[in-house]
């Protein structure tokens, strides 16, 4: 596991709360205030970031990631300009996990030897290639791990247990488990659903767990950090709220609207995390 | 015996895909996690249908009595003497019912969708021939069927849109990227990352991940199957070239796939170069691409330096597609298959010419394969047989067609 995924989790569960993963695209909607908001990022109460590599086809997202993919595209952003991004984040951030995500055929043109070099050397810690399953560990997945970059792996409501272990085989990082079946940003996670998923996860490994595909609002973050997890991301909402500032208020605006999203969200995951102190205290 | 045949299966360009679903490094299972237990369930299902003689029966029986199979393997004289080299013989696919070799596919898909009880059927479509023939089969068997089809397509592709409507299908146009058959696919698969429990996603070519890939084109080997009987039957021996228009390869897989170990048939296969490979508005993954991943397979593919998957041309909504099926690429490799292009412009006139010699109206994805026919007859001798897919029928082109030449047809 890398060092600052490890130490970042060890840090949040000692603060008796859920780590907040935020999701943003590298070069939405340019360069500039995407750096510019990668930047903010961490202050505003992101725990770790993971960083989206815009792709023209991206299957398993929904409306909003796939139009923030190609507003980055349109402005010129290419995985040079990404692994830029990371390095120029990297320069006044060396604590803050950075995970790539995103989709496997841009890294295998850039050359997977050359991205695992230049991505390490950027400083980023994780990777999340949506369409690379178990069954094509041998394209990226070791390569990474003996490159020293967790692959990060994603567990469904359809793995079951017996592919469960075969998920979990060469997983790094954390788990990140996917809360609905369905495309980022179009339903809401159920709770109750999410906390078996994460008690059967938690069965066969140590890693940590985080929730994703299905919350945007702190209430949600808040709810999903009480069901167990160990770790909250949130995407298509961020997006959205980014493309929204824009379109309604102009690019600096951008950077505040989403700084304050996820302000909220680190605030419901907080809360959750009191809250659940508070019971404990009573039970005790 | 036992070395014998594992000897053949060594030397056959027939044993692929392996275990992992590749075909030398293309093809593989490049999904969400979401999809892949989705998929290794297909693969078992269809493993366990093709071991069962009643699956095949009930194969053979819609075949031959909704399908209308065998379709014809009819030597065009008039073509021949046109060329005045090679005997042409046409595997007239768009005599099945629907108007194309696409009702073969469906069928054994939705003959699979029922076996695993799955109630719900989603397709993409191109041209709207893979959309008609799913459509109709979900209407035969009682099926909820929702096809997606780019809004560019639907545009051009009109009659066939209102034929999937008036067989009860849900037309979804797609909004997103090029708005044609990739982005189509891909909406396809974002409904079935949705709907996994009831939904059947039925493929209409040789593409996607593994089992796919294989199954398509065991499907659609019945036109090479037939076409080898045929050709016993009307000349006595095996034909001595085969050509079939490609975009992800469907027609022309299941035309070749039964003749791959006949070193001596030479096997063409024709990409759509749009308005030319050079100008780069073209559909040619095998002429103007290089291997990558999408819709999980590796294969040729259209794409810039970055990765980023271009968006493809073809006056043939039907080959309008940056990719090719793995088992294409891994053929180009190993040079089993020749692959040439035709133009827009060619197809065109080849539509035309095969229209008025031989009383036949060919789709302009088939119209491809003629344009080549053209350049390839002439140079063989009298006694050469040549097989050409007509993949599909021209009904669905009328109106774009007219919109290029002339309602009045060029003289």
């Amino acid at each position: 596991m890398s060092g600052r995924l490890e130490r970042r989790f060890a840090a949040t569960r000692g603060a008796g709360r859920a780590a907040l993963v935020s999701f943003i695209t590298a070069g939405d909607p340019d360069f500039d205030i995407s750096l510019a908001l990668l930047k903010a990022l961490p202050g505003a109460g992101a725990d770790i970031i993971e960083l989206g590599m815009p792709f023209t086809d991206p299957m398993a997202d929904g409306p909003a990631i796939q139009a923030a993919s190609l507003r980055a595209l349109k402005a010129g952003q290419t995985m040079v300009r990404t692994l830029e991004m990371v390095r120029a984040f990297r320069a006044g951030d060396s604590e803050t996990p950075l995970i790539l995500m995103g989709y496997y055929n841009p890294i295998y043109i850039y050359g997977n030897e050359r991205f695992l070099a230049d991505a390490k050397a950027a400083g980023v810690d994780g990777l999340i290639i949506v369409d690379l399953p178990p069954e094509e560990d041998g394209e990226l997945c070791l390569p990474a791990q003996a490159a020293g970059i967790d692959f990060i792996r994603l567990a469904t409501p359809t793995t079951d247990d017996a592919r469960l272990a075969k998920v979990l085989s060469n997983a790094g990082g954390f788990v990140y488990y996917v809360s609905i079946t369905g495309i980022t940003g179009t339903a809401a996670a159920d709770p109750d659903a999410v906390s078996g998923a994460i008690s059967r996860i938690k069965a066969h490994t140590a890693l940590p767990v985080a929730v994703g595909f299905g919350v945007s609002t702190p209430q949600q973050a808040g709810a999903i950090a009480a069901a167990g997890a160990d770790g909250v991301v949130v995407g298509s909402a961020l997006v959205r709220a980014l493309e929204k500032s824009l379109e309604e208020a102009g690019e600096g605006a951008g950077i505040a609207a989403v700084s304050d999203l996820v302000r909220g969200l680190a605030d419901g995951i907080a809360t959750a995390g009191r809250k659940k102190a508070e019971t404990a205290a009573q039970a005790g | 015996m036992e070395t014998g045949v594992s000897v053949k299966a060594v030397n056959s360009f027939r044993s692929g895909p392996d275990e992992q679903g590749r075909f030398g490094i293309y093809g593989g299972r490049f999904v969400a996690e979401t999809l892949m237990p989705l998929i290794l369930e297909l693969e078992r299902a269809y493993e366990a249908a093709r071991k069962d003689p009643a699956f095949r029966a009930e194969m053979d029986g819609y075949l031959t009595h909704y399908v209308g199979r065998p379709s014809p393997l009819y030597f065009a004289e008039r073509l021949t003497e046109h060329c005045g080299g090679a005997k042409i013989y046409l595997k007239r696919e768009e005599l099945n019912h629907t108007g194309a070799h696409k009702v073969n596919n469906v069928l054994g898909q939705i003959l699979l969708a029922r076996r695993m009880g799955k109630t719900r059927i989603i397709a993409e479509t191109g041209a709207g021939m893979h959309g008609v023939a799913t459509a109709t089969l979900c209407a035969r068997f009682g099926l909820d069927c929702v096809v997606y089809m780019g809004e560019v397509d639907v545009a051009r592709q009109q009659p066939n849109v209102f034929r999937m409507k008036m067989l009860g299908a849900e037309i979804v146009p797609v909004r997103s990227g090029a708005k044609t058959l990739k982005d189509a696919m891909n909406e396809a698969l974002r409904d079935w990352v949705s709907n996994v429990a009831d939904t059947f996603y039925c493929i209409g070519t040789v593409a996607g991940p593994h089992p796919y890939p294989m199954l398509v084109r065991d499907f659609q080997s019945v036109i090479g199957e037939e076409t080898r009987a045929q050709m016993l039957e009307a000349e006595g021996r095996l034909p001595d070239s085969l050509i079939a228009c490609i975009g992800g390869g469907s027609n022309a897989m299941g035309l070749f796939h039964p003749f791959l170990d006949e070193p001596d048939i030479e096997i063409y296969g024709v990409e759509a170069a749009g308005h030319g490979i050079e100008s780069g508005q073209h559909a040619a993954s095998i002429a103007g691409g290089r291997p990558g991943v999408l819709h999980g397979n590796r294969t040729y593919l259209l794409m810039d330096d970055d990765g980023q998957i271009s968006e493809a041309h073809s006056i043939s909504a039907g080959l309008d597609y940056p990719g090719i099926g793995p088992e294409h690429a891994w053929l180009k490799d190993i040079g089993r298959v020749t692959f040439l292009s035709a133009t827009d412009e060619e197809a065109l006139s080849a539509f035309q010419l095969l229209s008025r010699l031989e009383g036949i109206i060919p789709a302009l994805e088939p119209a491809h394969a003629i344009a080549k026919v053209l350049d390839l007859a002439p140079g063989k001798d009298a006694d050469h047989l040549m097989v050409v897919n007509l993949s599909g029928r021209g009904d669905k082109d009328l109106a774009s067609v007219a919109e290029h030449i002339g309602a009045g047809g060029r003289p």
